[in-house]
This record gives structure tokens, C-alpha cells and sequence, in this order.
């Protein structure tokens, strides 16, 4: 051990005579000469973890070539080369520079055999490696790593890093790594303690889980000193975890939003509660579905604007089954809002079937685009870029109806016919105009919430039957008639849904937030913002 | 007042002819089963008592709803949910009864308590093990619940559409309630496996044929029933609560108590049919209370024509009659007729069969008063508007969407 720890010294010394690459290169060569004597794995592991100590970025390409069972040793003078196989033969290259030395036939060579575990402590090495590697973001996913699988035998490469290192976020990280390594370490106690501190202040889930890794060998001072550093973080993180749960709430709330904002429109300017106004959200999640095959098919490179390609096509497809709906069935049925339920339910079967005849009844594949895969942490919020985008397009929506309801005059007529139909006939207004355009409004917003949610969801005949229970409940809960009724209500039911979940379980919580809705109506028979005046008894 | 008499008969003939009809069914069918030997062409195949054993059920199911909507005026899309429970408490009497002869053999736990390894049975199963016991539940839980649901709904005045969702929101929960594994009903799998009903095995074809007389005796009862309430004064509240809620309440009387009671009523009645349906079926699961479900009831109903009592009885067995035949002939097309089912009654057929039944037979007597026919047709000229009381208000006034 000491003799390793020898050589690490010198190596790390050797590698912080900057500037002297030939310095740097001898050593490298001469941990490599080492491979080519080495005798058995576990040899062969130390000398890979001597030269992954180094922290020199170029000993990354003989380490890689090794793991992937391309590293050679000449039999003739013991030389070290990494070797593509070329026709029989193989093409060597020098392991530190990368240049062509030659070729030579496979007898002349002896392949440096590896196990899993020289594998893995390539991998390892390869972690300290890019410590001292040109990119910042790799060094400091280096250091992340690191902080995760603290190795007591990094600090001294950690320290030459640190005291390299110019970025910032990445020279944090080192020391966060440096620290996490010192308490694995036999360190003294003083050094300890600041590690201690140190972790404590980040209040992550994996610094509590290094403390708490700590706390159990520890004893005295340290022991309390890391108990208190948990307790801190515990309660950081539980700061952090309502923050999530509000996070997901949001998320689930703009996921309602968009499903029930079409439904709050034709239902309160109609009256008519449209039963197939999930499946509206089905043809729009189809629609994307049929376009993005269009692209794969004819034009892969517009692949990433495959959604907004979707939009209007949704939009003007769940559009037009709508005014067909309006048209063909539910203007026989005013002033009947019960058998109007039943009729669009009777719609909502033969749409269902139909998607299903033709597109088949299992689950089909909507791809994201690259800009919506991913996802981020914000603090100790995980969040994707998916969820993300579907709550800004969410309130992007909501925005859009708002203007058009308050701003343009067929909002205006829309809203006149909402409070007084007859009122509005007698003005001028063309109410079966208004009707049509509504429940069409109402039907592609739906389609485009389709294309919205085919990014989170299955694809499937069954979509639209899973947010239609859902959808009313926010309707019914926010109001009919207004807008920031239905906006209030998806969030509130979503937050509620979300916080629910932890305490009672996913199922249970939904169940939970049925029966407050429930008796909710029996306080408020016509949601949160209700209509008020002649109008509501009708 | 003779007129009122004639109209009484006439309809009570009506219905006396359907309740002695199924009379003759609950002793023909099971007798032509059990008696005749199977190559006589007037045998009736055991499955085919269970197929219509289990309409039967759905018959009194959609006449428990008829009850409630079309004489109380109020749609209900939550009357699985009733249906169910009756059946899962007939469906823990049946599990008690397995007894040892579970697959894990626990005289004590059914199956899936054994699987899920609990150590005693919950204290809600006390008491299943006894027939009695397990009636009064039938009778007692969706009763009560419809109680509560409907004394918290009517008395906040949540009418309509509202009404109509937040049955619906009532059911999705027990779905999800019923779907959990720590709720000791079996979870997904619900309550199945069933062997002795009353000591006899619920295979076995004399069983079936005495499920099948039971289904139909307890319909007739439940036509009787239906009959008795809405021709008695509480009946005739019933419906003027339903086309003029506030008139009613102006007048002076609770039209919250009224539609309690006819929704309790008609909880109840769908609790039997559902503990009838689940000996004949032999499985209880919780997709019974799927929402989806509950809206077919509908359809039942407003196919046989709502408001009539005989209607949703004979939409029931025809739509199912019609399912079972789809499913088999052309699987593909079950939902596509079943969803222009949906808008053609609701635009075509607003009565239903029956409604549309009457309608034509009153038209008919009045082109032949027109004609200037004999002076009892003069006589019965106030029959017809008088019946038309019997038959819902549909269209009060023209079209118009809501204000």
C-alpha cells in the first residue's frame, strides 16, 4: 500500500510540473511499461489505478483500449501499443500520442488480458482522469462522480485539480468531491469536521446519505456533529420535497387544464356537457401520431418541429369532428342537456371504435423531439423539459382564450350568449353561428392538448376516457362559465392530488380528492366561480 | 273519474300482463330446462337460463333506474355502483361459503386473504357467513349510501347535469377503492371461485334454474313495486318534482325528501339485482363499477322508453340480447352499434320503444275521434292527454340550449 502510495505521490508531483509534457509523457510510459510486466489482474488494477491517479487526460486512451481488450505488448522489447485488427495483422499506434507505429502480425503481439474488475477500475480511473480534462462540464461531471464513489486515494489528484481549476461551479464540485473523500479517509479530525460542514451545507439526498455512511463508524464530536448535519439536511430536503410535490402538482394541473379548458368553454357557453371530449384529445394525440410517421417516412430531418407541424392539424381535425358533432347532433338536443350526454357519449363509443378500427387497439409509439427528452435539476427539483413545456404551453393556451374571449368580438358574442342567449338573438348575434364556432373552439383545443399530452402518455384508443372523469371534475369544481375558474380548479385539484400522494398513496389520494369534490358541490352547486343572477337557474 | 278509472285499468292490464307473464317464465323456463331431456326441441339449454337470468338482472337494474330517472328526474350515471355492491355483498356470502375448499384450504379466510397473507378476517366480514345477514346488506348498503349521497346532494339543491357527475365521480371512486388490494375485497380480482349458494352447488342446473325463477319473481316484484309508488300520490309528487322542481317547492312540499326517497328506492332495488346477477355470473370485480358501465344502464333505459315501467325491462333484455349477439357475430361492430344506439334514441326516439308504442296508439284513436267515430271514442278523446301525463315531458318547450 505504502509503495503504491509512493508512486502516487511522485506521479501527482510529476504531474504538477506544468508545462514539462515530456515529464508527463515518461511517467505515462513508464506506467504503461508496468502493464506489460504486470502479472495477473490484480496487478494489472493497481497499475491502472497508479495511472488513472496521474489525472493526465492522456492516459485515457491507453486505459480505454485496455478495457476494450486493444492494448498489446511487443514480445520482442516489451513496448506497449494499442492495435486495431486490419486483415490478419494489426495497426499499431502509440498509446500516448495516438500516431501510427507500424504494423505487425497478430504472433508478435501478446493482448493484455482484463477481467470485469480491471474494467471497473478503468471506469473508475477514468472518472479522476477527466479531473484535469479540457472540458469544464466533463470535469465536473468527474468530480460528480467522485462525490458519489468517495475514493480516499483521490485527494491528492483532487487538490492538484482544485488548485488548477478556473470554473467555479466545477471547482465547488472538486472541493464537495475533496470533502466526501476526507471523511472516508484517516484524515484528522479537524480536516474531518470541515468536511462535515461542508456536506452538510449541500443538503442533497446523496450528502445524506454519505453522512449518514459517516455517522455510523464515527464516534465523540463527529458523530454529533453529523448527526446534526443530517438532521439539517433532513429538513432541507423536506423543503425540497414539498417544493417537488408542488412541481408535480403544477405539472398535473396543467395536464387537467389543458384536458378540461375545452370542455369549461363548450359547457358554459352551451350548457352541453360534451361526453366525447376526451376522444377529441384522442384524434388530436393521433393526429401527431400520423404526422410524426409522415416525417419519419418523407422528411426525417423536420423532425423536431414534428409537434408544431401537429398543432394546427390537431386543432383543425378535432375541429372539424366537433362543428360535425354540433352540426349533425347536438343542435336537435338544446335545452335536453341530459340526452345531450348521452348522445355524445353514444359519439364518443363510435369515434373510439373507429380510432381503433383503423389504427389498431394497441398503443402506438409518439416519438419527443430532442428539445422535449431530457430534463434538468433545479436545486433538488428533478424537472423535465416535457413537463416543463407542457405547463407553458398550458398557460400559453389558457393566455390565448383568454384573449379571445375578452378581446375579439366573437369572444364577445361568445361571452353575450353565455349570459343571456335570447338577450343576444335579439341583438343580432347569430347564436347557432356562435354555438358551432364554440363547441368547435372547445373540440380543437382539445385536439391540440392531444397533441400535448401524446408526449407524456400512451397513445391509445383509450386516451381520451382516462382525463374525461377528470376533466369534469375541474369544470364542475371551478365554475362553469369562466376561465380562471377552470385555471384555479386544475391547479388546486392537481396540487391537492399531488400532496395527497405521498400520505396516502396514489390511489387512495384520488380517491380522497373525488370525495372533497364531491361534497365540495354540495357547498358550492355551481363550482368555485359561479354564475350569478337569472341565468344559473336555467 | 270514469275515465281515470279506464285509464287506471288500462294501464294496470299493462303491467298485470308482464308480471303474470313473468310468472310463467320463472316456472316455464327453469321446467323446460330441467324437465325435458336435451334432444327435445322445446329444451331450454342451461346456458341459455343463465344468459337470460343475468338479463333479467339487468332488466331490474334498468327499472331501478327508470325510478329514479324517469320519474324523479334525476340521472343517475353512478347506478352500477349500487348494482355492485349489492353484488359484492352476496359475493362475501358466496366466498364464506367456500369455506376449506379454497385453493389454500383456509376454513376461515377466502382465498386471496390467505394469498395476501393476512392473518384474520376484517371485521366488515363478520356476519357474511349468514344468508340472512348478507340479504339485509344487499338491501342495507347501497340503501344507505344513496341515503347519504342523496340527502347531502338533494338538500344543497345539485340538480341536472352536476347530478349526473358527481354519480359519475361516486363510482369512478369506488372503482378505484374496489381496485385496491387493502381494501379486502379482492382487489382486481374480486370475489369469485364461488361453490354453494344455500347449500347448493351454483353449478349445478337446478341451482341455476331456481336463480333464474328468482331473478324473474324478484323483477315482478320490482314492477309491482315501481307500479304501486309512482300511481300512489307520492308517485304523482315524484313526477311533478321531476318537471317542476321549484313549482313544487313553491307549492309547499320537500322535493328533496321526494327524490330521496325515490332514489334510495331505487338504490335498493339495483342492490338486488346486482346480488341476483352475481350467483348466475359466478365473479364480482370492481370494473362492475366502471363509469362506462353505469351509462348503459342508461341507454338500457331510455332504449325501452323512460318514464314506462315495462320500457326499460324490455330495452334491458334487447340491448343485451343485441350485445350478446354482436359479440359474437361481428365483434368489431358492438361499439359502433352501440353508439349510434346512443344518438339515434336520443334524436329519434326521446319515448323509447314503449313511449313511441303509446304515442302511435294514441294517435291512432285520435285520427279515428276525427273521423267522427262513435261517442265512446268522444269519450275517451281526455284519455289521451291524460296519459300523456304518464309519459315524461320531454319536450316542454322548442328547442333551446340552456340559458
Amino acid at each position: 500500500m505504502t509503495s503504491i502510495k509512493t508512486v502516487l505521490a511522485a506521479l501527482v508531483a510529476l504531474l504538477c510540473l506544468a508545462g514539462s509534457a515530456a515529464a508527463d509523457d515518461a511517467a505515462i510510459r513508464a506506467g504503461l511499461a508496468k502493464l506489460a510486466t504486470a502479472k495477473g489482474f490484480a496487478e494489472i488494477e493497481t497499475v491502472v489505478r497508479e495511472l488513472g491517479a496521474t489525472g493526465d487526460p492522456a492516459v485515457a486512451k491507453p486505459l480505454a483500449a485496455l478495457a476494450d481488450g486493444n492494448l498489446y505488448v511487443r514480445k520482442s522489447d516489451s513496448s506497449v501499443f494499442i492495435g486495431n485488427e486490419a486483415g490478419g495483422s494489426l495497426a499499431l499506434l502509440d498509446p500516448v500520442t495516438g500516431s501510427a507505429a507500424g504494423t505487425a502480425a497478430k504472433g508478435e503481439m501478446t493482448k493484455i488480458r482484463v477481467n470485469n474488475a480491471v474494467r471497473r477500475a478503468v471506469r473508475e480511473a477514468a472518472g479522476s482522469l477527466t479531473l484535469g480534462g479540457e472540458d469544464a462540464a466533463a470535469r465536473l461531471s468527474a468530480a460528480d462522480a467522485l462525490f458519489l464513489k468517495p475514493d480516499p486515494d483521490a485527494i491528492e489528484a483532487l487538490d492538484a485539480a482544485i488548485a488548477k481549476e478556473t470554473d467555479a461551479a466545477a471547482k465547488a464540485r472538486m472541493e464537495q468531491a475533496r470533502a466526501a473523500a476526507v471523511l472516508v479517509s484517516d484524515r484528522s479530525e479537524a480536516e474531518k469536521s470541515a468536511a462535515i460542514r461542508l456536506i452538510a451545507g449541500l443538503g442533497s439526498r446523496e450528502a445524506l446519505n454519505l453522512l449518514t455512511g459517516f455517522e455510523a463508524s464515527a464516534s465523540g464530536a463527529l458523530k454529533e456533529q453529523a448527526a446534526a448535519g443530517i438532521s439539517s439536511i433532513g429538513s432541507t430536503l423536506m423543503a425540497w420535497d414539498g417544493a417537488q410535490n408542488v412541481w408535480y402538482g403544477i405539472s398535473l394541473g396543467s395536464v387537467l387544464l389543458l384536458a378540461a379548458i375545452g370542455l369549461a368553454i363548450t359547457f358554459g357557453v352551451m350548457g352541453v356537457i360534451n361526453m366525447a371530449h376526451g376522444e377529441m384529445v384522442m384524434l388530436g394525440a393521433y393526429t401527431t401520431f400520423v404526422v410524426q410517421e409522415m416525417i419519419r417516412s418523407s422528411a426525417p430531418g423536420l423532425f423536431d418541429w414534428s409537434l408544431a407541424i401537429a398543432l394546427p392539424c390537431a386543432f383543425l381535425v378535432a375541429a372539424a369532428v366537433g362543428v360535425a358533432i354540433e352540426r349533425g347532433v347536438i343542435r336537435f338536443l338544446y335545452g335536453r342537456p341530459l340526452e345531450t350526454l348521452l348522445a355524445t357519449w353514444g359519439v364518443s363509443l363510435i369515434l373510439q371504435q373507429g380510432v381503433r378500427t383503423i389504427f389498431g387497439p394497441t398503443n402506438r409509439e409518439v416519438g419527443n423531439p430532442s428539445w422535449m427528452s431530457g430534463g434538468f435539476e433545479l436545486g433538488q427539483l428533478a424537472i423535465t423539459w416535457n413537463r416543463l413545456w407542457i405547463v407553458v404551453f398550458s398557460l400559453a393556451v389558457f393566455a390565448l382564450l383568454l384573449f379571445i374571449s375578452n378581446r375579439t368580438a366573437w369572444g364577445l358574442q361568445m361571452r353575450a350568449v353565455t349570459q343571456n342567449r335570447r338577450m343576444a338573438a335579439s341583438m343580432g348575434i347569430r347564436t347557432p353561428w356562435v354555438d358551432a364556432f364554440t363547441f368547435g373552439l372547445g373540440s380543437g383545443i382539445a385536439g391540440i392538448a392531444g397533441v400535448a399530452l401524446s408526449q407524456i402518455g400512451n397513445v391509445s384508443p383509450n386516451l381520451g376516457q382516462g382525463y374525461i372523469i377528470d376533466s369534469f371534475m375541474v369544470v364542475v369544481f371551478g365554475g362553469v362559465g369562466n376561465l380562471w375558474g377552470t385555471l384555479l380548479g386544475a391547479f388546486s385539484l392537481g396540487i391537492a392530488n399531488k400532496f395527497l400522494e405521498p400520505y396516502a398513496g396514489a390511489v387512495l389520494g384520488k380517491i380522497i380528492v373525488l370525495v372533497l369534490i364531491i361534497l365540495f358541490i354540495q357547498k358550492r352547486p355551481r363550482g368555485l366561480f359561479a354564475l350569478k343572477g337569472r341565468a344559473v337557474e336555467a | 273519474m270514469i275515465t281515470a278509472r279506464i285509464l287506471a285499468n288500462g294501464l294496470d292490464r299493462r303491467i298485470a300482463i308482464f308480471l303474470a307473464a313473468l310468472v310463467a317464465i320463472a316456472i316455464v323456463v327453469p321446467a323446460l330446462n330441467l324437465l325435458l331431456p336435451p334432444d327435445n326441441p322445446l329444451h331450454v339449454p342451461t346456458h341459455v337460463v343463465a344468459l337470460f337470468g343475468k338479463y333479467l338482472c339487468y332488466a331490474l337494474l334498468a327499472l331501478s333506474l327508470d325510478l329514479a330517472w324517469g320519474f324523479c328526474g334525476i340521472l343517475s350515471l353512478g347506478h352500477g355502483a349500487f348494482f355492485a355492491l349489492g353484488g359484492y355483498a352476496m359475493g362475501m356470502y358466496l366466498m364464506r361459503q367456500i369455506g376449506s375448499r379454497g385453493v389454500y384450504g383456509n376454513p376461515e379466510l377466502p382465498d386471496f386473504m390467505v394469498f395476501l397473507n393476512w392473518k384474520e378476517l376484517p371485521w366488515y366480514w363478520y356476519g357474511f357467513d349468514q344468508f340472512w345477514f348478507a340479504a339485509i346488506m344487499v338491501l342495507l348498503v347501497p340503501g344507505l349510501l344513496a341515503f347519504c349521497f342523496g340527502w347531502l346532494a338533494f338538500r344543497s339543491r345539485v340538480t341536472g347535469v352536476y347530478l349526473s357527475i358527481i354519480t359519475q365521480a361516486m363510482t369512478y371512486a369506488l372503482l378505484l377503492a374496489f381496485f385496491r388490494n387493502d381494501m379486502g375485497f379482492g382487489g382486481n380480482n374480486g370475489l369469485t371461485d364461488f361453490k354453494d349458494i344455500l347449500g347448493f352447488n351454483v353449478q349445478s342446473a337446478g341451482t341455476r334454474g331456481a336463480l333464474f325463477a328468482a331473478s324473474a319473481l324478484f323483477l315482478a316484484l320490482g314492477i309491482a313495486v315501481t307500479a304501486t309508488v309512482t300511481r300512489s300520490k307520492l308517485g304523482k309528487l315524484m313526477v311533478a318534482v321531476r318537471d317542476a322542481e321549484s313549482r313544487t317547492r313553491f307549492i309547499g312540499w320537500r322535493p328533496e325528501r321526494i327524490k330521496l326517497f325515490g332514489f334510495t328506492l331505487s338504490a335498493v332495488m339495483a342492490g338486488v339485482a346486482g346480488a341476483l346477477y352475481v350467483p348466475q355470473v359466478g365473479i364480482i370485480n370492481p370494473s362492475e363499477f366502471a363509469p362506462a358501465n353505469s351509462i348503459e344502464v342508461v341507454i338500457w333505459t331510455a332504449v325501452g322508453g323512460r318514464g314506462t315501467i315495462v320500457g326499460p325491462v324490455i330495452g334491458a333484455v334487447l340491448v343485451n340480447w343485441a350485445k350478446s349477439w354482436f359479440t359474437v357475430a361481428l365483434p368489431d361492430m358492438w361499439l359502433f352499434a352501440l353508439g349510434a344506439l346512443f344518438v339515434a334514441v336520443t334524436l329519434f326516439l326521446p319515448r323509447g320503444i314503449v313511449g313511441m308504442w303509446d304515442q302511435w296508439r294514441s294517435g291512432r284513436k285520435d285520427r279515428r275521434a276525427a273521423r267522427g267515430g262513435s261517442a265512446e271514442a268522444t269519450v275517451e278523446t281526455p284519455v289521451v292527454r291524460a296519459k300523456s301525463v304518464s309519459a315524461p315531458a320531454l319536450d316542454a318547450a322548442a328547442p333551446q340550449p340552456a340559458e
